[in-house]
């Protein structure tokens, strides 16, 4: 285990130098009178997971929806794998390739893991009656074929893949959210408090899941207030405060009281008073050390 | 690490073979997941009940015909409620719209000599403009369609009384009109007919096991496979045997079979019929998959509108006359109460379309039944509304154990 994961850390880090898949600068984001996101930066790299992380108010759900195309910045640059987008709505996202798991989920319960695996994107059979659109005929073998394929590959353990998804228990229901995400060519997974309204074991599991996302060399984004979880999973912690990025800090060398203080602001972080300044570094070689 | 994960054979812990299927039915009961089994077995129950308490009148081939004759009026317009019910939603007017499109249809080839075809189509037209009303104001303004619909059967009767105006019945010597519910099928023709039943309910599904077996999934043992296509081969053959003994297969009957069966490929095949069953079990799960819930919702009114004005049409088909009551009274009651017993659920996205048959075979049976044995038309509706609030009380225990043997 450790040597596997010592594996994937070089594979992620020096094994691919170039640009990371998503790469955020100086995202500015107001609500009325509110100024939720100031000059947020933000950056993920295909095989890392970023935890996300900060108190209440902080701005990540913001984040996570201008990332995810429900939010349009006011100012700043994302950039898709070097190159300068602009995410208009959820489904450019989804056609980038950034998936992001809900935090209640978007399963539907009445039908079976199968189907909510291919929910909205079907396989149709070959030939005339899989060009009809909505009228086109579901080639249902060829789904449960890939559902288990992927199930086994991230596994993830159910009792059957043509069970109800309402039989399942949270961690499964999650596990089957996350699944979702891999199924679609996406590079980019988002993860909405995944773990928030599971037991030990199941936590356990989704996070297990979040590291096979990690080896499958998907960039995981991973918003949680449970920092044991985030330090279990995470490569690289972005906090944020009150709307600002306060620094990106590698998940080893910083330790969990580092970490709230940064969150709380009791230590202001590397990026606090020279928020501007960030912008000269359009890379995203300053993964700080804590207080460094 | 990954290497062993790809082949650990122990994370879907689907078992194949008689102990897996075993295991997987009783979880199935266990969550109330059951099928048609208590529908069947209900129509086992009323057939004997009635055969004997009729002295074998029940079951013999003249009034099993007319039992067929029966149902294919208001089994339509259960098809288009079974659609309403699992998209979350309900349709209060499908009843009076069958009388208000069939009294369209009548008027338009009594009073204005249109030809019969013609008439037909238009009174199926107005069906659709119908459901394409509640639909768009249904989703427009997002009143729920209980209100929608309830205001739609104040109108529609409405509507109904203008169209017939002051005559009030319309007799329909329409030769075509006629024929569309009492033709019936003999010999080959009803052979061809039960074939092509069992190809698609019996054989179908041996067909998919095989095609399973060869890719590599799990599939159910093949001897319940086989043993479920001899069984409903079996009834069907015996069915048109007895059916042919009397008149044979009536084509109301055939529409019947033939929407039912239409609509359930659809809903089980058919990436649209996905989208019902989604939107049924949860709309915004559907809408953010990217499927077009608001559409989806109009179409399934359209459809609901549609086959109740079709329903509609046979009903006067059969009567060969549309009057002011086409559409009013136990009608819609009996359609939705079919869709119900026949084991859909009144909450979305549980159910199938077998339920419109089955359910509507059940309700028929009674009435025939009670019929038969001269009983008022009060204990009638007594005995309807006992079965339904059975059939209703069975599905709610089962799901209440689903919800708790649920892991």
């Amino acid at each position: 285990m450790a040597t596997a994961h010592a594996e994937r850390t070089s594979l992620a880090r020096s094994g691919t130098p170039g640009p990371p898949l998503l790469e955020l600068r100086g995202i500015s984001k107001r609500f009325g009178a509110v100024q939720a996101l100031t000059e947020v930066r933000f950056d993920v790299s295909a095989g890392e997971v970023v935890a996300l992380v900060g108190d209440n108010g902080a701005g990540k759900s913001t984040l996570i929806k201008v990332i995810s195309g429900i939010y349009r910045p006011d100012a700043g640059t994302v950039r898709w794998q070097g190159r300068e987008v602009t995410v208009g709505s959820p489904n450019e996202a989804a056609a980038l390739g950034i998936a992001t798991v809900y935090q209640d989920l978007a399963l539907c319960d009445n039908l079976d893991v199968v189907a909510n695996l291919f929910l909205g994107h079907e396989l149709t059979a070959g030939g005339a009656l899989g060009r009809l659109g909505p009228l086109a005929v579901m080639d249902e073998m060829t789904m449960e074929r890939r559902a288990v394929e992927v199930l086994r590959r991230l596994s993830v353990k159910i009792p059957s893949v043509r069970i109800p998804i309402a039989s399942l228990s949270g961690g499964q229901r999650q596990s089957v959210a996350v699944a979702r995400s891999v199924l679609g060519d996406n590079k980019v997974v988002l993860l909405d408090e995944p773990t928030a309204a599971l037991g030990v074991a199941q936590t356990h599991e989704v996070l297990e899941l979040i590291k096979r996302l990690r080896g499958q060399g998907l960039g995981v984004v991973l918003i949680s207030h449970n920092l044991a979880n985030v330090f279990e999973v995470a490569d690289r912690i972005t906090v944020l405060r009150l709307g600002r990025w306060v620094g990106t800090y590698d998940a080893k060398l910083t330790s969990h009281e580092q970490l709230v203080a940064f969150m709380t602001g009791a230590v202001p972080g590397s990026g606090e008073d020279h928020a501007a300044a960030t912008k000269d570094h359009p890379t995203s070689s300053e993964k700080a050390g804590p207080a460094s | 690490m990954s290497s062993t994960l790809e082949h650990d054979p122990r994370v879907i812990e689907e078992r194949g073979g008689i102990g897996g299927f075993v295991a997987e039915y009783g979880r199935r009961l266990r969550q109330g997941d059951i099928g048609q089994l208590p529908v069947i077995v209900g129509l086992i129950v009323i057939g004997t009940i009635f055969q004997v308490a009729s002295h074998h009148v029940f079951l013999n081939p003249f009034n099993l015909v007319n039992l067929t004759l029966q149902m294919a009026s208001g089994g339509m317009i259960s098809v288009g409620i079974v659609l309403v019910l699992l998209l979350g939603e309900i349709d209060l007017s499908a009843g009076i719209v069958s009388g208000l499109c069939a009294a369209i249809m009548a008027m338009l080839n009594v009073q204005a000599d249109l030809p019969g075809p013609v008439a037909v189509g238009l009174g199926l037209v107005a069906g659709m403009a119908v459901g394409t009303l509640h639909g768009v104001w249904t989703t427009r303004f997002g009143i729920p369609s209980f209100v929608v619909t309830l205001a739609g059967l104040i109108a529609w009767q409405g509507a109904l009384l203008l169209v017939l105006g002051k005559t009030g019945t319309v007799n329909l010597p329409d030769p075509f009109i006629a024929s569309l519910a009492g033709t019936f099928f003999t010999g080959t023709a009803a052979y061809v007919v039960a074939a092509l039943f069992i190809a698609y309910v019996a054989l179908g599904p041996l067909v998919t096991h095989r095609r399973r077996r060869a890719a590599g999934l799990t599939v159910p043992p093949m001897a319940f496979v086989v043993i479920r296509a001899g069984a409903i081969s079996a009834f069907t053959i015996l069915a048109v045997v007895v059916l042919e003994a009397d008149r044979g297969i009536s084509s109301g009957l055939l529409f019947l079979v033939g929407a039912v069966i239409v609509m359930d490929f659809g809903l089980r095949r058919v990436r649209f019929g996905r989208m019902i069953y989604a939107i049924g079990g949860n709309a915004e799960a559907a809408r953010r998959a990217g499927m077009p819930v608001q559409r989806v919702r109009i179409l399934v009114f359209v459809l609901s509108s549609m086959f109740a004005a079709l329903g509609g049409i046979l009903g006067a088909s059969r009567l060969y006359a549309v009057n002011q009551s086409a559409g009013g009274g136990p009608v819609l009651l009996n359609a939705i109460a079919a869709a119900v017993i026949g084991g859909t659920s009144l909450f979305g996205g549980r159910g199938s379309m077998w339920a419109a048959l089955l359910g509507t075979m059940v309700i028929q049976s009674i009435s025939n039944g009670m019929d038969l044995l001269s009983l008022s038309s009060g204990s009638k509706f007594m005995v309807t509304g006992g079965v339904l609030l059975f059939t209703v009380t069975i599905d709610s225990v089962l799901r209440r154990s689903r919800a708790t043997t649920s892991r």
